[in-house]
Order: structure tokens, then C-alpha cells, then sequence
């Protein structure tokens, strides 16, 4: 048994120390936004953050989260109150087939918490470990630029809903 | 005369001698400066032999600043002896060589001086640029001078008294710059010889690979024996190797040529933009190096053969050695590793087996614990290696724990020493990397002048 913080609850898992963290995410807590991909860390769609960084949970057995602090995109906003990350999202239309998505917003999440205004290139180079085959990569990089303009504004309005962090 | 006067005078003459003896080893003229040559009186071929020539001598990774300008200088090259700068080498008139004579640029490719008569400092590896011959300088000079100019002013060394006084450089040169050229070798066959021309010349595969003295000076009594560079060491190639499966010319040279060789392991690190740059001239030029290098590495002794082909039969059967107390790290291989490591699927989609890559039975765990933090980029429009980077989820210890399961099982060389160390050390090193490198860069040049020089 393993105490496991995903989204600020806590949750006693009964797994093996090398089970992954997306198996764990996916079949046990049913949280299903983080994807299996290639299941190798190579195409990004099961990006989860862990203590304000993006991880490839398919490659992060459990033994590495002891103590600390998982978010998956369920734990940013839900659909009545959208994060700034999902609502940019929608906003700009840049999911297609919406399977790399989850990954490229909690990677793009990561980012904004630690630089609040990226440029185009520091946003390319961050979102370059994900893949995304129905090519909306240029409505990504909007989506991402629009989510640091929301994030902005919400902080000047703390009550808006949906001002996750 | 009187004693005391005698004794005098002749301390005065020896004064004088002395300087005058110091003037002759540090004063050099300056060569005049010319009206930068227009691009269009270079002979085309002569350009596009340059253009290879500068690939081999990898001019590109320390004279581009990444994400730069091509060969416009600013690259902090960190020493044990201070920051040095590399200088632009774009035709600029007013920053760059735009106002040096061919003359000028190979007196500077030979013996370390600047148009204007300074002594440069040997990271610029004319210790082994002495081998180049005029023609391939006159192609290189050729290939610099037609490269678009960019205006950047050099960044001032970070050197502390007295070695940033230039003429110290001179006195270095005295002990340590052997002037002769490259003698070719009449008994061995006209590829070893050019492989050896560029291998000990422009290509200066020594300046990483062989260790360096107090003085910053490559130890000739140590030729190829491993060496430093940057947070990576760069490992010995030569009986020393630490490789656990013998190279021999065909690895060398699908290795140099595309970046990765499956019982080997993947070009990682400064020498990632070496094969980079070398994927891009004459396969011949890279089989020649292949084939010197082979004859430097020797013959293998039968027990390395024996060990070697024990290590492949190891791996289509795998068992025993894992049997291990170190239950963090063997948990973290399972989960992080073996699903592209430990799998029937070949380099490049899948991953090397640890027990071929030398990463694991080198001397230390420095080149390791750089690949677990930051991964392998693919290389772009090719079909190449990836391997995601473990800095985030993984912390020092961890990464150690896993180091050490890796050593145990994966290699019979004896336990690493020091190995959060050196984690720690990779982790610092490769933030700094990573904040001064926006993207990667793996262009020798700009391609599109490989065919409209």
C-alpha cells in the first residue's frame, strides 16, 4: 500500500512500486486525461505534472511520487468551470482528434506556472517532446499564448471561476 | 673596470639578451589588412571543398553560438583556466577575418596568431591545425570568406592576471607547439594515411580525447587516452577503450557517419555535433578516420574477443547478475527503462542494451547521469534515437540508486564512486546547458550552400 496525492486528495494505492503512473491514474483512479501512447516517454500524451513539473507518467514508476504532488487535467478545471489552459483550448479550436491534447496542456501548464509570458520559440522547444499527427500544432501555440493572456487577466480578477493554478 | 662594475655590466647585457630573447618568442607583426575579397573571385569547387573541410574540423560547434549565427562567434568555451570566448570567423571587415589575407589565416591556423600579430589562445586547437596542409587552409580560407559577414564584437575572455596577457600564451607555445607538419607513413596504405592526416589534424578527434596536462596541453605520452570536455568525459579510443564489445572499422564508421551504432550505444553530447557534421562530407573522409582510428584502438586481445561474444550470448539469454539488493534501482529500471532497453526491438526505435553501451562500463558515471537528466533529442527529418530525459520526475538520489543498479548489472567493471555527485554535478551543468541553448542545432552550415557555394 502506497499513499498517493493525485489532484489534493489522498489515495491508498495497492500496487507494485514499478507499476506506472499512468496505469495507476488510468485503471485505478479512473482518471482518464492522461493517454497511453507509445507507452516508451516518446510522444507525450500521458504528460501529468508532479510538483509543478511535466512528467511522462507511462516511464514514472510509483515508487518516485512518495511525497509528492500530482495534478492531471481533471485536477485543473472541470467542464462548467473550465482552467485557463482548457478554455484557451477550446477558445482556439486546437484539438482535432484530441488524443496528444491532454499532454500539450499539462506540459503548456507547467510552463506558464513558471514563465507566466513565454515567447513562440520558448513555447516550441517546450512542447517539443509531443507528438501530434492531425496537425493542429499552429492553433496549439495560439491556444498557449491565449492561456498566459487568461491567466493574466484572472489574476486581476481573483473571483473569476476556473482560476486554477 | 672595477669588480662590481664588471658584474654590472654583464648583468645588464644578459638583462638586454633576456628581453630581446623574450621580444623574439613573443613579438609577431601584424600582416596587413586587405580590402575584404568579394565572394564571387573564390573558385566555386574550391568553396565547396572548404565547405567539407570545415565540417570535419567541426568549426561550427565552438565558432556558432546555438541558435546563432553561423560561425559568428560568442560560444563561452569553459576551462579549468578561465571563459574563453570563440572569436567570429565570418568575413565582417570590422569584427570578423573580413580583412585577413589568405596569408593571414593560415599563420593563424599554424602557428595561433591573429592578423594583428596576437597570440590566441590554444583552445583554437592550432596544435593540431600545424598538420593542415596550404591547400585545404586555401579552402577553408575560401569557404570562411564567402560565408555571409555578421557584425558581432568578440566577448572579453574571463581570465585572471597573468593569463590574460596574451604573451603567456607565447611561452605555452614554446613548450608545447610541435611546428613539423604531417609526415605521411610510407609502409601503411594511402586510406590510413589521409585518415590519419585528418584525425591528427583538422579533425583534432585529440583535443577531447586525449587528457590534458596542469598547463591545459594535450600529454603526448597519453595519445587518445581519454579526456574532458564540457560536464562529459570523453572516453579513451584507444586499448583503453572501456567499450565492452571491441570497435572495429565498420562500427567506427557507421557510428561516425550516422550517430549511433547498435553495439555501441548513441553519439551523445559534444560528439552528437561531431557525427552531425560528419554525416554531411565524403563517406570516403569518414572511412579513412575510420580506418586510422582502428589501427590506433589496435587489435583486440583475445580476452576482450572472448568477453565480448560471452556479453552477446548473455543478452539473447538473459539471466543471472541481476540477483541484487538494490531493489529502488531495479524497480526503477522495470518501470523508466526496460521497455525500450530490454526488448527485442533494434536501435534506433528500440534501445541499446546497457551491457553494449560503453556509457555504463566507463571509468565514471558522468556521461550516464547526463543522458538519464536530459534524454536524447531525435535528430530532425531523420530516423534516429530518442529517449526522453528523467530530470523532473527523477531526484539525485534516485537517479544514483538507478546509476549504481545499472553498474551491477549491466557491467563488470567495478562499483562507481561518488555517484549523487556526480549526478548533482550533471544536473547544475546541464541547467546551465539548457538555459543557453533554446534549440538544438545540428546544421553544419548553412546546406543550402553545399550546392550553391
Amino acid at each position: 500500500m502506497m499513499n498517493l496525492k493525485v489532484n489534493g486528495h489522498d489515495h491508498q494505492i495497492d500496487a507494485e512500486p514499478d507499476t506506472p503512473l499512468l496505469y495507476v491514474l488510468r485503471e485505478d483512479l479512473k482518471l482518464n486525461a492522461a493517454k497511453f501512447g507509445c507507452g516508451l516517454g516518446q510522444c507525450g500524451s500521458c504528460t501529468v505534472i508532479v510538483d509543478g513539473k511535466a512528467v511522462l507518467s507511462c516511464v514514472t514508476p510509483l515508487l518516485l511520487l512518495e511525497g509528492k504532488q500530482v495534478t492531471t487535467l481533471e485536477g485543473l478545471g472541470t467542464i462548467s468551470t473550465p482552467a485557463p489552459i482548457q478554455r484557451a483550448f477550446m477558445e482556439e479550436q486546437a484539438a482535432q482528434c484530441g488524443y496528444c491534447i491532454a499532454g500539450m496542456m499539462m506540459r503548456a501548464q507547467a510552463l506558464l506556472q513558471r514563465n507566466p509570458k513565454p515567447t513562440d520559440a520558448q513555447i516550441r522547444a517546450e512542447l517539443e517532446p509531443h507528438l501530434c499527427r492531425c496537425g493542429t500544432h499552429m492553433r496549439i501555440l495560439r491556444a498557449v499564448h491565449r492561456a498566459a493572456h487568461l491567466m493574466d487577466t484572472a489574476e486581476l480578477s481573483p473571483a473569476t471561476p476556473g482560476s486554477a493554478r | 673596470m672595477t669588480k662590481p662594475r664588471f658584474l654590472a655590466s654583464i648583468a645588464a647585457g644578459l638583462l638586454i639578451g633576456g628581453v630581446a630573447a623574450a621580444f623574439a618568442v613573443v613579438w609577431r607583426p601584424a600582416i596587413s589588412a586587405i580590402e575584404p575579397p568579394v565572394p564571387q573571385s573564390f573558385d566555386t569547387a574550391l568553396v565547396k571543398r572548404g565547405r567539407d573541410l570545415a565540417a570535419i574540423g567541426n568549426c561550427n560547434d565552438c565558432h556558432t553560438l546555438r541558435g546563432g549565427k553561423a560561425f559568428a562567434g560568442g560560444l563561452p568555451v569553459p576551462t579549468p583556466f578561465g571563459t574563453i570566448y570563440s572569436s567570429n570567423i565570418t568575413p565582417d571587415p570590422d569584427t570578423g577575418i573580413g580583412r585577413w589575407s589568405e596569408a593571414a589565416f593560415r599563420r593563424a591556423m599554424r602557428s595561433g596568431i591573429d592578423r594583428a600579430g596576437q597570440h590566441l589562445y590554444p583552445t583554437f586547437p592550432y596544435d593540431h591545425f600545424t598538420n593542415v596542409t596550404d591547400e585545404d587552409d586555401r579552402a577553408l580560407y575560401a569557404f570562411l570568406m564567402t560565408r555571409p559577414a555578421v557584425h558581432a564584437p568578440a566577448r572579453a575572455n574571463e581570465l585572471s592576471f597573468p593569463l590574460n596577457q596574451r604573451f603567456v600564451v607565447a611561452g605555452w607555445k614554446l613548450l608545447f607547439l610541435r611546428r613539423e607538419t604531417y609526415q605521411p607513413d610510407s609502409a601503411q596504405s594511402a586510406e590510413w594515411n589521409r585518415g590519419a592526416y585528418l584525425v591528427e589534424g583538422l579533425a583534432h578527434c585529440g583535443a577531447c580525447h586525449t587528457p590534458r596536462n596542469a598547463l591545459g596541453a594535450e600529454r603526448t605520452s597519453a595519445p587518445f587516452s581519454g579526456g574532458d570536455v564540457d560536464n562529459w568525459h570523453a572516453y579513451a579510443i584507444n586499448a583503453r577503450s572501456p567499450s565492452p564489445v571491441p570497435w572495429d572499422t565498420e562500427a567506427l564508421f557507421s557510428y561516425l557517419r550516422q550517430g549511433w551504432h547498435p553495439d555501441h550505444g548513441v553519439a551523445r553530447g559534444p560528439m552528437a555535433e561531431v557525427v552531425s557534421n560528419l554525416s554531411s562530407v565524403q563517406a570516403s573522409d569518414v572511412h579513412a578516420v575510420a580506418v586510422y582510428m582502428t589501427s590506433v584502438f589496435g587489435p583486440p586481445t583475445p580476452d576482450r574477443l572472448r568477453q565480448a561474444r560471452d556479453l552477446r550470448m548473455q543478452i539473447k539469454s538473459p539471466q543471472g547478475r541481476s540477483s541484487q539488493t538494490n531493489t529502488a534501482g531495479a524497480s526503477i529500471y522495470a518501470a523508466a527503462c526496460a521497455t525500450c532497453h530490454d526488448i527485442d526491438r533494434p536501435p534506433p526505435y528500440g534501445g541499446v542494451n546497457l551491457g553494449l553501451t560503453t556509457a555504463i562500463s566507463a571509468p565514471d558515471p558522468r556521461n550516464a547521469a547526463n543522458i538519464v537528466l536530459s534524454g536524447i533529442r531525435p535528430v530532425e527529418g531523420e530516423r534516429s534515437p530518442i529517449m526522453p530525459g528523467f530530470a523532473s520526475s527523477m531526484t539525485d538520489q534516485q537517479i544514483a540508486a538507478l546509476l549504481s543498479y545499472l553498474r551491477a548489472r549491466f557491467s563488470n567493471q567495478p562499483a562507481w564512486a561518488n555517484i549523487e555527485k556526480a549526478v548533482q554535478d550533471a544536473r547544475r551543468t546541464e541547467t546551465v546547458y539548457l538555459q543557453t541553448s533554446p534549440g538544438p542545432h545540428n546544421a553544419p552550415a548553412d546546406l543550402m550552400q553545399r550546392d550553391k557555394p
